[in-house]
């Protein structure tokens, strides 16, 4: 046979309209960037996230000392540790908005598909679930099983799974009465091959915006919880913790609150923009 | 057709309610009549077409008749296998032999699949033990049947004009040779120059199958082109069953010859000349169906005899079935 | 047309509508020129995607943001084409009315029909409510809307797609325009509802001598009530002419297509349809020459080069073709 040509599928329509997107591809590219100093910037520091050095104690940006960001009030390296921190805090945001994607999509979808009764049981539980205070169910996770770091992936994820599971059902409901369902129905899938193949799939555009929204948020809370001391314990770090300490000595060692602050807020601009852009990648109206 | 056969599919006093409207918690949810007492033979290689205006319960008859609304009185009869009776498995797997053909023909289509994934569907479900390159072969053979070229197989729904894409829908439901096609308003939704291509298809594939179909649609003078015989509905009962030439020549009933009028005739002399019998109001809600014959309310020829007592569906000679208490 | 000595209500010359996509400038009306006179009907019969729907939404202003249209558009006179949106709105819904296929779409979910109706009348003629309100009810009896009183305080919804339209048409009817567009009015309705529209669309013509114009795809409906059919394919005129003539004397080869491939009831033999091969060309690619070269039998290496322009056949019409 001659050679075929590839047809354009709607998610290749959309990663074309993506990086079309000036802001949502310049925030791809920084976010990469980030990603990759956070892997592999320790390397070029020849100071450790937790080595004490007591010449150093709360030193401004040294270059010739190999300080780039200074150092903190017990005198490590803050580059190194901000390094760790973004890889805390970018792991949290992406195992925790994992959990909340596997377990949301797969829940929500269920429950709107097979509808009736079930649908209401399993959307009553996840009420149930949202009217318990988030914080207290931190506490008493801390209180039971000590501060571990994936308490904190399976505390947040918990609770964002909430409204992915919400926000697929919703989708599900309408795409249900959708002809290419009812065509499924008719050819002979089983429910579970319905929502496997014809749900989920077209639930991920919406999915994939939500998605970039929680990220944001996830790492917000994660640095709300260690801002508190529920969170990242020493000498481990997460940029919630630096930031913490920075606004403690904010006015003798603005450092040590800038560079932790400026990556924070650098990532959380960029996933917002992704996010945008993502939105109208996938759903553009001007077609 | 030849009532020594035996028919492909056999449809009894099939009625279907919905729950509708509830008032408050504690009210009982009202019954919403949108199929009652339909029953008719469709046989081997026949096409039954179902005309009516929306909301006369032809699309729900369709679904009825593949299980995929509950039915709530009657049976449907599947070459001699009750469909009512069988369990969701065995449902499902009869499912091969019965295939639908929507009104919609894009949103028909999953639009994250391509057109290989959408037509081999039906086939992984039914042939399992089919090799994919087996499945390829069938694929693009089928495609040339309905008229796709084969370089489209990797394309995605949304690259495709609204015809193709009910080609592509024709193949997906054709793909496992059912013996029963259903086709909802298959061609409503497209040009009139599409239109024929898609009646002109439909009819050459069931020459080529045998497959009966049912050909529901609300438009006459397509109906007209494709069936055999014609069912009109009327608030989900029978208003007229007979052969085509039969119904348009000689229609008995005033709905049935009302609908026939109504249909605008491409030629200006003789449609500026027709005086039509125009059908005034509305199709009454079949929540509370009139008492009676449920077209008493529009008919011309009411009296008070169709108010008090629901005309029979009987036959008036050479399968020509009508409910009228005075038929013309 | 060439005799009718009357001058032309709404005269259009060279429209062109553009739209930016995505893919680069696609050309949805190209050199549509057509005149309408008092109480006539004129047809437009196209399939979808023949841009019959545009060269209307670019007269009447309401044109997608990335939509730009050129040409000229008198109406009485008057250049009405990309007027600025407050002289626009003076003429449009006064003089110029338009209706759409899905009613429930042009009205408000919220108000009762009495409201809407009765605000055109406000806002436009400057009439106090209750006389407003007055008027309203006998454009609906106008319209044979049964218990116009009681439909008056009803919202759309509680009302059915027959009597959605009806509404439609009265408002459109307020402030007796001088042109009524109707864009597919009953495409989305019952063959039997469809036949008491265009009953009422006739009469209303009559009464009120409106110039209605007719975009439809059904060749049934433009028998019916059309004087005159313009017929359009790839965002041309392909070929215009009285009625009679496009459907007893048709000399465009998709004109004839297209009757051919219309369903017909008053034939009794049942035989398969002669269908158009091929799908309607799409916008954004048209190749050169005649756009529908690659659906024509009587396709000439001529068609594929030369773009035909509109020429006086026999029986007097014009048509786009290189047969002539």
């Amino acid at each position: 046979m001659e050679n075929i040509p590839q047809g354009r599928s709607l998610w290749a329509d959309a990663r074309k309209r993506l990086f079309s997107n000036r802001a949502a591809f310049v925030a791809l590219i920084v976010l990469s960037m980030i990603t990759i100093l956070s892997i592999f910037g320790p390397l070029l520091s020849p100071h450790a996230f937790d080595s004490i050095d007591w010449d150093f104690v709360g030193s401004p940006p040294n270059f010739e000392k190999g300080f780039p960001f200074g150092t903190d009030a017990v005198g490590r390296d803050l580059f190194v540790r901000t390094m760790y921190g973004a890889r805390i805090s970018l792991m949290v945001a992406v195992v925790a908005s994992l959990v909340s994607l596997i377990i949301g999509v797969t829940y929500g979808s269920i429950s709107g598909f097979i509808g009736g009764r079930t649908d209401s049981y399993m959307m009553r539980f996840v009420d149930v679930f949202y009217s318990l205070p988030f914080m207290f169910f931190v506490i008493l996770l801390m209180v039971f099983f000590g501060r571990k770091i994936y308490l904190v992936f399976l505390a947040i994820g918990a609770v964002e799974w909430l409204d992915m599971a919400r926000i697929v059902r919703g989708q599900t409901l309408s795409l249900k009465r959708k002809e290419f369902v009812e065509a499924a129905v008719a050819g002979g899938l089983t429910k579970w091959q319905i929502i496997r193949k014809h749900i989920i799939p077209n639930t991920l555009g919406s999915v994939a915006v939500f998605l970039t929204l929680t990220v944001p948020k996830v790492i917000l809370l994660e640095s709300f919880l260690s801002f508190l001391g529920l969170g990242i314990q020493e000498p481990m770090t997460s940029w919630g913790v630096l930031i913490s300490e920075g606004a403690d000595q904010m006015e003798t060692a603005w450092w040590s609150l800038l560079f932790p602050a400026t990556f924070l807020a650098t990532t959380l601009f960029c996933f917002n923009y992704i996010g945008d852009g993502l939105r109208d990648a996938l759903d553009p109206k001007d077609r | 057709m030849s009532s020594h056969l035996n028919p492909l599919l056999h449809v009894e006093n099939l009625s279907v309610d919905f729950e509708v409207g509830r008032k408050s918690l504690f009210s009982k949810p009202k019954l919403l009549h949108a199929i009652t007492d339909v029953s008719f033979n469709l046989m081997p290689g026949e096409t039954l077409g179902i005309v009516g205006e929306s909301g006369c319960g032809k699309s729900t008859l369709g679904r009825a008749i593949l299980n995929l609304v509950k039915i709530s009185g009657g049976k449907v009869v599947l070459d001699g296998v009750d469909l009512g009776a069988l369990s969701e498995t065995e449902l499902r797997k009869s499912r091969k032999d019965m295939q639908m053909i929507f009104q919609d023909p894009l949103a028909s289509l999953n639009p994250r699949l391509n057109i290989k994934q959408i037509i081999s569907e039906p086939l992984e479900i039914f042939f399992k033990e089919l090799s994919k390159a087996d499945i390829e072969k069938r694929v693009l053979e089928m495609m040339d049947v309905v008229g796709l070229s084969r370089s489209y197989i990797n394309r995605y729904p949304h690259e495709f004009s609204g015809g193709q894409c009910q080609r592509i829908g024709i193949a997906r439901a054709m793909i496992v040779r059912p013996k029963l096609l259903i086709c909802d308003e298959a061609v409503s939704a497209l040009d009139v120059s599409i239109q024929a291509q898609i009646v002109n298809l439909l009819m050459d594939l069931q020459k080529e199958f045998k497959t009966s179909i049912i050909f529901i649609s609300h438009n006459l003078s397509v109906v007209r082109h494709i069936s055999h015989r014609i069912l009109v509905l009327y608030l989900g009962r029978m208003a007229e069953l007979a052969e085509f030439s039969e119904l348009y020549n000689h229609a008995h009933h005033p709905y049935t010859r009302a609908l026939i009028s109504a249909v605008p005739t491409p030629d200006p002399k003789i449609s500026k000349e027709k005086k039509s019998t125009i059908l005034m109001g509305d199709i009454p809600s079949p929540i509370n169906p009139p008492s009676g014959c449920p077209f008493r309310t529009r008919c011309p020829k009411a009296q008070d005899l169709c108010a008090q007592v629901r005309p029979e569906f009987k036959d008036h000679g050479s399968n020509h079935f009508v409910a009228c208490h005075f038929p013309d | 047309m060439s005799e009718n000595m009357k001058t032309p209500i709404l005269s259009v010359v060279d429209l062109k509508t553009t739209f930016l996509t995505n893919d680069g400038p696609v050309e949805a009306v190209h050199n549509v020129s057509f005149d309408i006179f008092e109480s006539e009907v004129l047809g437009f019969v196209g399939e979808s995607g023949a841009g019959k729907s545009q060269v209307f939404m670019s007269i009447m202003g309401i044109l997608a943001s990335n939509g730009r249209a050129s040409g000229s558009a008198l109406f009485k006179g008057e250049e009405i084409l990309n007027l600025p949106l407050e002289k626009l709105n003076k003429i449009r819904g006064h003089h110029l009315s338009m209706i759409f296929q899905d009613p429930m779409t042009s009205l408000n979910p919220y108000l009762t029909i009495s409201k809407q109706m009765s605000e055109v009348l406000v806002y436009h003629k400057g009439l106090s409510w209750s006389d407003a309100e007055k008027k309203s009810l006998e454009m609906l009896d106008c319209v044979k809307i049964p218990e116009a009183k009681m439909r008056l305080k009803s919202y759309p919804h509680e009302l059915s797609g027959g009597m959605r339209q009806r509404v439609m048409i009265a408002m459109s009817l307020l402030c007796e325009p001088d042109i009524l567009i109707a864009d597919e009015p009953t495409t989305a309705l019952d063959v039997t509802v469809q036949a008491q529209i265009l009953d009422l669309m006739l009469e209303l013509k009559k009464d009120f001598k409106t110039a209605i114009i007719m975009i439809t795809h059904d060749l049934g409906v433009v028998a019916q009530i059309c004087d005159r059919v313009h017929v359009m394919y790839g965002g041309r005129i392909v070929e215009k002419g009285d009625v009679n003539d496009i459907f007893y004397n048709p000399f465009h080869p998709y004109t004839q297509g297209l009757l051919n491939s219309t369903p017909r009831m008053d034939q009794n033999v049942q035989e398969s349809l002669v269908a158009i091969p091929g799908n309607p060309p799409s916008l954004g690619q048209l190749s050169k020459g005649c756009s529908f070269q690659d659906r024509c039998d009587f396709c000439m290496p001529k068609c594929l080069e030369e773009r035909p322009d509109l020429k006086i056949t026999t029986s007097g019409g014009l048509a786009a073709c290189h047969l002539i």
